[in-house]
């Protein structure tokens, strides 16, 4: 039996349909409702909790009253055990990051929660990477790699999850928007953090060619790779990502996943290093390396959680040291667009431009475009 | 002019056969094999009773026990299960190029003077098949300008691996093997060109394509260098691009020293119209199965020719065919060979029907195949555009497609959550087989790619087309009822409950299976 | 040229009223509207070098049978010849079959409209894991040769190691195959064999194994036509040192023969096409590669392995690939090879032949094809001059010694062809310790008669 924790944020999604951008913020919130906007987000958990009833013998439900997802529930004939209590009507970000520690020390063994990126992060707030969530898709922002395709594929996933057939969880990127500058029509997203999400390893028959490798399994080679052609006597940089994560865990060394890390000799010599920091130690080593990893859905390789590798730092190292680390699959889906930097010095900008390769597999690299 | 109908109450044969081992009582046979003669038993007694103990058979042998007639009716049963191309609406299995395979063929192929000839015979007892191996080879050398062939390999992926296995002898004699260590390919070639030469010990390094479709060439420029062995290139490519910077690919590669291989298992669209030489290619090979009208056979046999220039002859696998004027042989004198890729001669069924088949065409038919092939396709999709909920790779690219497209269903998925599996399982129960989708990754989302080669009639592509867009309305008006599908072919859909990638569960033989689900 | 112009029987949309409408109806004037995107460079402008159409059907049947009624064939000459294709028997049932357009032209569909082909083929896998005692067995490859390749990738990775023995006494193409396919990390060592015996020299064995040997690879039947009755202590001694151990066979010899899987083969490889395909001029052949139903063999394979699941019909038997999601194994995991289209077909053909022999079909054609070798292996050891070289009993095939003649194999096997006979190969060039020396292969379609007029026919030749 399967405990399952839901969080509606009922605002997500509300400034949509009456033209604002986002709802994060009391006087958003405010204006939207004044503008007769409807809180949308119900609708969908909605068609996700109908799915799940399919199964609603071998799962226990436990949210939180009224908008926040007893409501929901009932309309969908779905039992549930509420906790807590909200102000109905105004409910807001400290109501979400209440909800989601409570369920966790209640013991759910999985939160299902429904909202853009910004619930997204309230959640991350609250769990981290403790327990694995999902996410409906309801919001009118959605950069974060947390969700489901669709309200739909959220219930087919969570009966999979419930029948046991989801084998392990991986880590996915948490986004947030620069608030402003997205309601002036600026899209600048940045890795806020990561989330633990269901494995769901989509398995489609591949009979031509036999079985694709899984993205677990992709990050294994690409790992395999790093590590064997590691060279001695040279400083690495290790930027922020699970990919290069994943890098470090294979070589046995401690790393920080929304930090920029040091290796040299197989050893750490830096964690979650400033701008300055770097600069300090890198001028004490002839041969240096920076080690990145394609961020976000638009596929980032500075500038939207590698910060600390500044513009000084890259000039400082050189293009041809940089080393770029990504799934044949993170590849694909940035399909048609080239990879992104945005140091914050046009010129470095310009001189990042052009071909890099970026390695995908072990000995196979995907010639990538480099644009800001 | 023929009608085109859709199939509204289609249903495949759906047996429920039980496994061939439900069918086995002991004691039964199917067939007694020849009986010694007595005289010769009385001259040697029981000589498996002689053979030593280690050697004679103790464990059982559990194969199934069943009468002809009984094996006879389960196999025809499960024939009727399994939709080939000879008989069914098979355009949608693009990049297969599924065209008639003549029945005469078939019958060639059963007269014993190929059918009962064994290869190590004596060349003076062969010359028919020396012959027409010789004169096969000719016909494929015309077709794409090379200058010499190998039928050795036994497909597609093996001549991309033996084509992989000489540009490495090819460096190797010249001392650049070690410095000479990547391989360059595209994104939309046959994965094969990229897991071949990797096997073969080649780094791979792949390029994108650009805004239009075609690989970037400016990425290849970066790419290559002076560790690049080669570039394994399709073309065209599988969404239906002829990439027209062939020859500037070729100059590139050829300017940091390396080799050019032109991947041409879509080559039907081109008989007749561009060949690898004028592109200047090194080498290239055919997937003789599909270009040449023999059959796939669920996956062979099948045959890879493999042509290359005269320089690069040496290089290939012994042994060759020759001739000398009066008489046909084999040519094993060849020490910078690769060695062999197989066994005997090469695939010996697919050259007999693919030369039969030539034989038929000749040059304007062959040519013609082409010419129709990218009419056909180009009809397609004129009305598959209309189709809502349907799209396809680089619309609107202002480039006109060659011979396949790729479709993609991403519209479709947008709209009411239903993709390419849940169409491609759904399209059959209107008696459409089996669409081929993409290589992976799936850059292109849900996708389905088509090929309505030149065996296809103008109303069996309107009545795939009118399928398509039946299964997308039905779709978007009760989602769940197509995502639940099949239910009118063979097969329903499967429960992927751990029992396909779960070592405890997975049953590989009969064995297995009957152990792990305890019956 | 001046002919008149047919609209092909394959080419349907080519009838110049079709073809008008479906050009009018996208647009277009002519093909060339397609075309004008390919530059001229890259077009070929010419009208391709190659010999006018046969249009008739009856006119190609015939030109086509007169080219190969032109060969000899095992129908209308004794044909002995053997050594990786067999002259075996084919049931009708397996030809009607194999006729049939479904199994024929079907290609890539998945199991929903492809169900038939799914089971036929994890039958064969499932009969071919009863033959050889291994219960995973994967869907054909392209030859017996490529078989062992794979399979010596497949032990590399997963031990990790990049040594693989082979027996002295392979045949030189099938090693030529495998020598390729181990390039470039895996080196390949011969192993000696006794001349005598044919049996692999365990002393020698011994000497080369060392700790980085993946595997060690032998056959039974040997090539030169030896009963390998050391084959447990190889395996034994292969499993000491830490590498695996694989053995090639002609599964049509495991109705007398012990499994591999009893005797402690890690692997077991072999030709399907003794099942029931016929020769083709060697375009009947398949391979086959069986190992132990346990995940770290499982994982290493390149090729498609189908696996039985269920389906929304209760008691129906769904079918798919097994897609083994990998985590983390080997340490220098460089990914599994290449698969591609190979000889699925043959597959389909050995489950027929397989489920028509039965286990008794096997026992007796085993037992006779012992009886008809041993016989006319006693009747060659009376012809002047010729001995039988290889001790201990023969299955298919066994080498006959002509030295003592002071004829050559190739002058022989001429005078052979008056009796209509297709002698043995010659393998004194690939064996040059046998001398003049050849291969010979007696299955159960050769009758007494055949067999004396084999002996007659040497008598008289090497008189």
């Amino acid at each position: 039996m399967k405990r399952i924790g839901l969080i509606i944020n009922p605002v997500a999604g509300i400034g949509g349909k009456v033209g604002l951008k986002g709802s994060d913020g009391a006087e958003t919130l405010e204006k939207a409702l004044k503008l007769g906007a409807v809180p949308e987000s119900g609708d969908k958990a909605f068609v996700t909790i109908k799915k799940m009833c399919e199964l609603k013998d071998e799962m226990d439900i436990y949210t939180y009253p009224g908008e926040m997802g007893a409501d929901i529930c009932s309309r969908a004939d779905m039992e549930c055990h509420v906790l807590g209590k909200i102000d109905y009507g105004r409910t807001t970000t400290s109501d979400t990051v209440k909800a989601a520690k409570k369920l966790v020390r209640f013991g759910v063994d999985i939160i299902l929660f429904a909202g853009g990126d910004g619930t997204a992060r309230d959640i991350m707030d609250a769990v981290g990477t403790g327990i694995p969530v999902l996410g409906i898709p309801t919001g009118c922002k959605i950069h974060s790699g947390v969700y489901a395709l669709n309200p739909r594929a959220a219930g087919e996933l969570m009966c999979d999850f419930v029948e046991g057939k989801i084998r392990g969880t991986k880590e996915a990127e948490v986004m947030d928007i620069d608030e402003e500058l997205f309601r002036q029509g600026i899209v600048q997203a940045r890795l806020y953090g990561y989330l633990k999400i269901p494995n769901e390893g989509k398995k489609v028959q591949n009979l031509k060619s036999g079985g694709g490798y899984s993205e677990a399994g992709a990050i294994d080679l690409i790992g395999n790779y790093v590590a064997d052609t590691l060279e001695d006597d040279t400083l690495y940089i290790v930027g922020t990502g699970s990919t290069t994560a994943a890098i470090m865990k294979k070589l046995g060394l401690k790393n920080t996943l929304l930090g920029v890390d040091l290796v040299y000799n197989h050893e750490v010599i830096g964690s979650d290093c400033t701008e300055r920091q770097l600069l300090e130690v890198l001028s004490r080593y002839d041969k240096v390396k920076i080690l990145v990893t394609v961020i976000g859905g638009q596929g980032y390789i500075f500038g939207r959680g590698n910060q600390q590798i500044s513009a000084a730092v890259i000039k400082k190292v050189g293009r041809e040291n940089i080393i770029v680390v990504a799934t044949a699959d993170k590849m694909a889906s940035i399909f048609g667009n080239p990879l992104y930097v945005d140091t914050g010095d046009q010129e470095v900008n310009e001189y990042l431009k052009g071909y890099i390769r970026v390695i995908v597999g072990y000995e196979k690299t995907v010639m990538a475009r480099v644009s800001d | 002019m023929a009608k085109m109908k859709v199939r509204k109450n289609f249903q495949q044969a759906r047996w429920n056969e039980p496994m061939i081992y439900e069918l086995s009582t002991k004691g039964l046979r199917g067939i007694i094999p020849p009986l010694v003669e007595k005289d010769i038993q009385k001259e040697t007694g029981d000589v498996a009773a002689k053979l030593p103990d280690s050697l004679k058979r103790k464990s059982s042998l559990d194969l199934p026990e069943v009468a002809q007639k009984q094996v006879l009716q389960h196999f025809l049963h499960l024939s009727q299960e399994t939709s080939g191309a000879n008989l069914n609406n098979d355009l949608v299995e693009g990049t297969c190029t599924m065209k008639y395979n003549p029945r005469v063929c078939e019958r060639l192929a059963l007269n014993p003077g190929f059918a009962d000839v064994h290869p190590d015979q004596d060349i003076e007892t062969i010359q028919g098949m020396l012959k027409i191996y010789y004169e096969f080879e000719k016909v494929v050398k015309e077709v794409s300008g090379m200058d010499k062939f190998s039928l050795q390999p036994g497909g597609g992926n093996h001549a991309v691996y033996t084509a992989a296995s000489i540009i490495r002898a090819y460096f190797e004699e010249r001392g650049e093997l070690e410095q000479r260590n990547e391989i360059i390919t595209t994104i939309f070639s046959h994965p094969c060109d990229a897991a071949c030469p990797a096997t073969a010990g080649f780094k791979v390094i792949t390029i994108y394509p650009d805004e239009n479709g075609m690989p970037d060439i400016e990425a290849i420029k970066a790419a290559a260098n002076e560790h690049t062995a080669a570039i394994f290139m399709t073309n065209p490519e599988d969404i239906g691009i002829y990439n027209v910077h062939a020859d500037e690919v070729v100059k590139v590669i050829h300017g940091v020293g390396g080799l050019c291989f032109y991947d041409q298992a879509n080559a039907n669209a081109f008989l007749g119209v561009a060949r690898a030489k004028e592109a200047g290619f090194d080498m290239c090979h055919f997937n003789i199965h599909k270009t040449f009208g023999t059959p796939h056979g669920g996956e062979g046999p099948a045959c890879g020719a493999i042509g290359v220039q005269e320089y690069m002859a040496k290089y290939l696998p012994v042994p060759t065919v020759e001739f000398d004027g009066n008489k046909y042989y084999l040519d094993y004198d060849k020490p910078d060979s690769i060695g062999r890729v197989r066994e005997y001669i090469g695939q010996s069924s697919v050259v007999l029907k693919a030369y039969a088949w030539s034989m038929m065409m000749g040059p304007d038919y062959l040519k013609e195949c082409a010419e129709i092939s990218v009419i056909n396709n180009n009809y397609m999709l004129n009305i598959m555009e209309k189709i809502p909920g349907v799209t396809h790779a680089f619309k609107g690219n202002g480039i006109v497609r060659q011979e396949q497209i790729r479709y993609s269903f991403q519209p479709l998925m947008d709209k009411c959550g239903v993709g390419s599996e849940d169409m491609n399982r759904h399209m059959g129960d209107y008696g459409i087989p089996w669409f081929w989708a993409s290589h992976y990754p799936w850059v292109i989302p849900e996708p389905m790619t088509i090929e309505p080669c030149e065996s296809y009639t103008k109303e069996e592509i309107e009545e795939c087309c009118k399928v398509v867009e039946i299964c997308a309305g039905e779709a978007m008006e009760n989602p769940d009822f197509v995502k639940n599908a099949p239910y009118n072919t063979a097969m329903h859909k499967r429960i992927d409950d751990g029992d396909l990638d779960d070592p405890a569960k997975w049953a590989l033989s009969w064995k297995a299976y009957k152990r792990k689900h305890n019956e | 040229m001046s002919e008149k112009r047919f609209v092909h029987p394959y080419i349907p949309n080519s009838e110049p009223a079709v073809k008008r409408e479906m050009l009018d109806s996208i647009g277009m004037d002519s093909v060339e509207d397609i075309y004008k995107g390919i530059p001229d460079r890259l077009r070929y402008n010419k009208r391709m070098d190659l010999p006018e159409p046969i249009i008739s059907e009856y006119s190609c049947e015939r030109y086509m049978d007169k080219i190969l009624d032109e060969n000899r064939n095992a129908r209308n000459n004794i044909c002995f010849l053997g050594g990786g294709t067999w002259n075996h028997y084919v049931p009708a049932v397996v030809e009607t079959v194999m006729e049939r357009d479904e199994f024929l032209t079907c290609y890539v569909g998945d199991a929903y409209t492809d169900h038939g082909k799914f089971q036929a083929l994890w039958e064969s896998s499932s009969m071919l894991s009863d033959l050889t005692g291994l219960e995973a067995t994967c869907t054909p490859c392209y030859d017996w040769a490529n078989a062992i390749s794979v399979a010596c990738r497949m032990a590399s990775r997963m031990t990790g190691k990049t040594e693989i023995l082979v027996s002295g006494s392979i045949a030189e193409d099938r090693l030529l195959v495998v020598k390729n396919y181990c390039k470039p990390e895996i080196k390949v060592t011969l192993v000696d064999y006794d001349r005598k015996t044919g049996l692999l020299d365990i002393g020698d064995l011994k000497n080369k194994l060392n700790d980085n040997v993946a595997a060690v690879y032998f056959e039974n039947p040997s090539y030169l036509g030896a009963l390998e009755v050391n084959a447990g202590e190889i395996c034994e001694l292969a499993h000491d040192a830490g590498a695996t151990a694989m053995v090639g066979v002609d599964p049509t010899s495991l109705g007398i023969l012990e499994a591999p899987g009893s005797y402690g083969a890690d692997y077991a490889v072999g030709e399907l096409q003794p099942l029931g395909i016929h020769m083709n001029f060697g375009g009947g052949v398949g391979g086959f590669i069986a190992t132990k139903d346990e995940e770290r063999f499982v994982a290493e394979f390149p090729s498609l392995l189908f696996g039985v699941c269920k389906t929304t019909q209760e008691g129906e038997y769904g079918f798919g690939e097994v897609a083994y999601e990998r985590t983390s194994y080997a340490q220098r995991e460089k990914g599994k090879d290449f698969i591609g289209t190979t000889a699925a077909l043959h597959g389909v053909a050995a489950a027929v032949y397989m489920a028509l022999m039965g286990p008794q079909g096997f026992k007796e054609m085993g037992e006779g094809i012992l009886q008809r070798v041993e016989y006319v292996k006693e009747k060659l050891a009376e012809v002047p001059g010729v001995t039988i070289p290889i001790s201990g009993y023969s299955y298919c095939d066994f080498l006959v010694d002509f030295n003592g003649t002071g004829k050559s194999v190739r002058e022989i096997n001429k005078k052979l062809l008056e009796y209509n006979v297709l002698g043995g190969k010659d393998i004194s060039g690939e064996f040059p310790e046998y001398g003049q020396a050849a291969l010979y292969s007696v299955t159960e379609v050769h009758t007494k008669e055949d067999l004396d007029t084999l002996i007659k026919a040497l008598k008289e030749i090497c008189a």
